[in-house]
């Protein structure tokens, strides 16, 4: 079994990334649970999202303790949150950024999500698109299949952009 | 089509299918996407059904009474409090023998208010005379509140059916869901007794001493018909959709020694801790009950070590699993209660019930240190 | 009320309750049922405020603040009992409850605060949402007019009733200060902008109360042993009301409704208002 967290702030669309990634993830023939934790936090908290990806059907409801992945849509929340937390060593770690940063003892690689939006107006009340780059990012990293992930993308979003930019966030992907 | 839908969504997916005529409802965390899902499909067209905006729990079930008495389906859905809040109601479907639907997104009892996961809610509801079953996943929230019409609508049942699922564990998670196309598997509602202004009839109005207890009985005796029905009715689903249900899940029970009982997603959670278990060498296996009214025999227990696993207590008395455990086989049990108001169980911790396991006593998980 | 809330940023609800514990002073128990305010508190072992806060089931805070109430008046206490509840807490399901503690000319102030829809489930319609509003359970458009609760509430002739708006503080405050002083039920009607509900910007929250009240949408008034005042605000806005549309075009919940309904709005508007206009012109 293949385990995600995805930290982001609430509206920032890290559930629809898990929902996403879960969804493409089926696409590939593989079994699939999206879940996002709620908490009493409202618009702008830091929140997590889980993924597991498995080829068997998945029986375990409680939360993601020892992730094999992180992903890390807002990098501000590093500042609040030990986004390592329990991640197994030589786990992986995506950021949305610029610059890339070095994390001790796990594989880091980053991509700059929001400038991806941006630079297709990708944008929603104000808050650029992440969840769609950020899917394209993780196909490169190879937990999804491309076409799984375009397919993913078009059953739930109308706006072609949407693959446009999981495109390019394949392409730029740094390793 | 392979889609990925939460819980909830799942549950109003199967609401589209049967279409009931009439739904009331009103919203409660965890269980409200139900209510906005629906009310989209209906202001949609997507579901030819009347949503009633009710103003309260005990109202929703008033009006699908109401609705359900003219002969047509109903269906509702609420949680924790909204399901207390309809208590007098649930009695009252039940006794009024109306075949209404209504999903039950489990979640604990105030105060203080908490929004997570818990039986107790519809554990406190278990002597109404309504049919309840537990799910465990998103497929099976689906395919049980699809077969849930049926049995209820069925003419030797009559009686409401609940389908429960944890809240957020269940309801709010997105797993793989495959949709169906029902066709003829859910028969016209067609009810006796309905309201009928050319054969003018009173309707629950005052009964005497030497009636009362024979419709009580009545209620029994369709409570014990249902047996049948249900199992025809998993029969018939399972050849129509390929997807085969009981009233226990049992898994890897056969050889073993220890077998781990629960509700919800605990169940599945339990078979996970079975596998560590056996990779020790301890011969456990699991057993997850789907249906608790009508209760199943549990005839694979006898002979065995049993834990049980409660999300839910009756204070002064015990887990209420447990408690009708022992009473179905007349053993002992090592009875733990865990996963209170979302209390975190993971599989590890169920594994570690069943090695740390002393028949005949009780623990709370996370106050006890035994375990 | 002290710094650890958790309302969302731009909420009139804390806002409010911010001035009507201030004009309430410490001599105050607050009764609080399922709703925003909830949350608002923060989680066990927190809290958000400086007086006692006894949170009960949805329908049943009236009730409970007639128990408290008479609870301590026989223990010969004067500690004023509010209730600060949602409109779908009033409204909808609580009315039951309240009503009867109106009848039985109960010692309590009941505030309901109106952010028009149910904001702590994530915005499904209520009693107290407008015609044409969107909510999660009214994608279209709400079909049904809001309900008039003050009328409900003067049918029950209470010695003092007010309507209130966040965006306006100090009359609110005052409103407040007045109500403790009567003996029996009193009732303040807070008009409470939620902007995740209301579907606009969190920094604008004042200036929609204050188009609410401009506009007439909403009219500040006091009614005192059923001798109705209408508040200077409210009087200028009668006179000279902005339009109707400058209220309901920055609302998100509004985006694309119905001329039809529009109209509709605008002539319900013009009805209360001339019904309100005569009430206080009436000797
Ligand atoms: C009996 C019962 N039904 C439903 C709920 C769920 N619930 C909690 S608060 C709420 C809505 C509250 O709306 P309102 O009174 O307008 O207050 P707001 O959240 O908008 O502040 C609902 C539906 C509940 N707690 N109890
Ligand atoms: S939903 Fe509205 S009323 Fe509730 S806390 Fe947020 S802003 Fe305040
Ligand atoms: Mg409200």
């Amino acid at each position: 079994m293949f385990e995600i967290r995805i930290h982001s702030r609430g509206g920032q669309g890290g559930v629809t990334a898990a929902r996403l990634l879960a969804l493409a993830a089926i696409h590939d023939g593989k079994y699939a649970t999206a879940a996002p934790f709620y908490g009493a936090e409202r618009r702008g908290a830091p929140i997590v999202s889980f993924v597991r990806i498995d080829d068997k059907p998945i029986r375990v409801y409680s939360q993601i303790k020892k992730p094999d992945m992180v992903v890390v849509l807002d990098a501000s929340v590093m500042d609040v949150v030990d986004v390592l937390q329990g991640l197994k060593s030589g786990g992986k770690v995506l950021v949305n950024s610029q610059q890339k940063k070095e994390f001790g003892g796990y594989l880091s690689s980053n991509v700059d999500l929001t400038g991806i939006a941006l630079k297709e107006k990708l944008v929603v009340s104000g808050n650029p698109i992440l969840n769609t780059p950020v899917i394209g990012a993780l196909a490169k990293m190879g937990v999804v299949s491309v076409d799984s992930a375009k397919k993913a993308i078009r059953e739930m979003f109308s706006d072609e952009r949407n693959v446009t930019v999981a495109e390019a966030a394949y392409k730029e992907m740094s390793a | 089509m392979k889609k990925i839908a939460t819980g909830n969504k799942a549950v109003a997916e199967a609401v589209k299918q049967a279409v009931p005529t009439v739904v009331a409802a009103y919203p409660i965390t965890p269980q409200t996407e139900i209510v906005e899902q629906i009310a989209e499909f209906v202001s949609g067209g997507e579901l030819k059904s009347r949503y009633i905006p009710v103003e309260s729990e005990h109202s929703a079930m008033a009006a699908c009474i109401g609705a359900s008495i003219t002969g047509i389906r109903t269906f509702t859905a609420t949680s924790s409090h909204g399901l207390l809040y309809m208590h007098e109601m649930t009695n009252w479907a039940a006794g009024a023998r109306l075949p209404i639907v209504m999903a039950n997104v489990n979640r604990s009892i105030g105060p203080g208010w908490n929004i997570w996961a818990e039986h107790t809610d519809s554990l406190q509801e278990r002597d109404t005379g309504w049919l309840q079953v537990y799910v465990s996943t998103v497929q099976e929230a689906y395919d049980a509140t699809i077969m849930a019409f049926r049995i209820a609508e069925h003419n030797d049942v009559l009686l409401p059916v609940m389908v429960n699922l944890d809240g957020f564990l269940l309801s709010h998670i997105m797993q793989p869901l495959d949709t169906v196309e029902i066709g003829d598997f859910i028969p016209p509602t067609h009810l006796p007794y309905a309201i009928d202004v050319k054969n003018p009839t009173g309707y629950g109005g005052l009964t005497g001493t030497e009636e009362h207890y024979k419709m009580r009985w009545d209620i029994e005796r369709s409570m014990r018909d249902s047996v049948k029905v249900i199992e025809e009715t998993e029969k018939d689903f399972a050849k129509r959709f390929g997807r085969r249900y009981g009233f226990t899940e049992n898994y890897q029970c056969d050889d073993a020694e220890v077998i781990v009982v629960a509700m919800g997603t605990l169940g599945k959670e339990a078979e996970v801790a079975i596998d560590l278990l056996r990779k020790e060498g301890i011969k456990a296996g699991s057993l997850r009950i789907r249906w608790l009214r009508p209760f199943p025999n549990l005839k694979i227990l006898k002979g065995k070590q049993v834990v049980v696993v409660d999300r839910d207590y009756s204070f002064g008395r015990g887990g209420i699993l447990a408690t009708e455990i022992m009473a179905q086989t007349k053993e002992e049990v090592f009875s733990v209660i865990a996963g209170i108001g979302g209390q975190e169980v993971t599989f590890e911790d169920v594994a570690e019930f069943v090695r740390k396991r002393r028949i005949g006593t009780e623990v709370w998980f996370g106050v006890s240190n035994n375990v | 009320m002290l710094k650890c809330t958790s309302a969302c940023a731009g909420c009139s609800d804390s806002l409010a309750l911010r001035y009507v514990l201030k004009a309430a002073g410490p001599d105050t128990v607050l009764v609080v049922p399922a709703c925003c305010t909830s949350v608002i508190q923060g989680i066990y072992p927190n809290t958000a405020f400086n007086v006692p806060v006894y949170n009960i089931a949805f329908g049943a805070a009236a009730a409970c603040a007639s128990g408290m109430s008479n609870a301590f008046r026989a223990a010969g206490k004067k500690t004023n009992v509010i209730v600060y509840a949602g409109d779908g807490g009033t409204l909808d399901i609580g009315i039951q409850a309240m009503s009867g503690a109106f009848e039985r000319g109960t010692d309590f102030l009941y505030i309901c605060y109106d952010n028009e829809a149910y904001g702590n489930t994530g915005m499904q319609r209520s009693g107290g949402t407008p015609l044409g509003a969107k909510t999660t359970t009214t994608p279209a458009g709400k079909t049904e007019a809001k309900k008039d609760i003050d009328a409900i509430i003067a049918a029950h002739d209470p010695p003092y009733q007010a309507t209130a708006a966040a965006a306006y503080p100090q009359d609110l405050f005052k409103k407040v200060q007045k109500a403790l002083t009567f003996r029996g039920p009193s009732f303040i009607h807070i008009l409470a902008p939620c902007p995740p509900g209301w579907r606009y910007s969190t920094e604008k929250t004042v200036e929609m109360g204050k188009l609410a009240v401009k506009s007439g949408m909403w009219v500040l008034y006091e009614r005192e042993y059923g001798k109705l005042t209408i508040g200077a605000q409210s009087k200028v806005a009668m006179k000279k009301p902005i339009p109707l549309e400058d209220y309901l075009a920055p609302q998100g919940r509004f985006k694309g409704i119905d001329p039809k309904t529009v109209e509709i709005i605008r002539q319900r508007l013009a009805k209360n208002l001339s019904k309100l206009a005569a009430e206080e012109a009436a000797p």
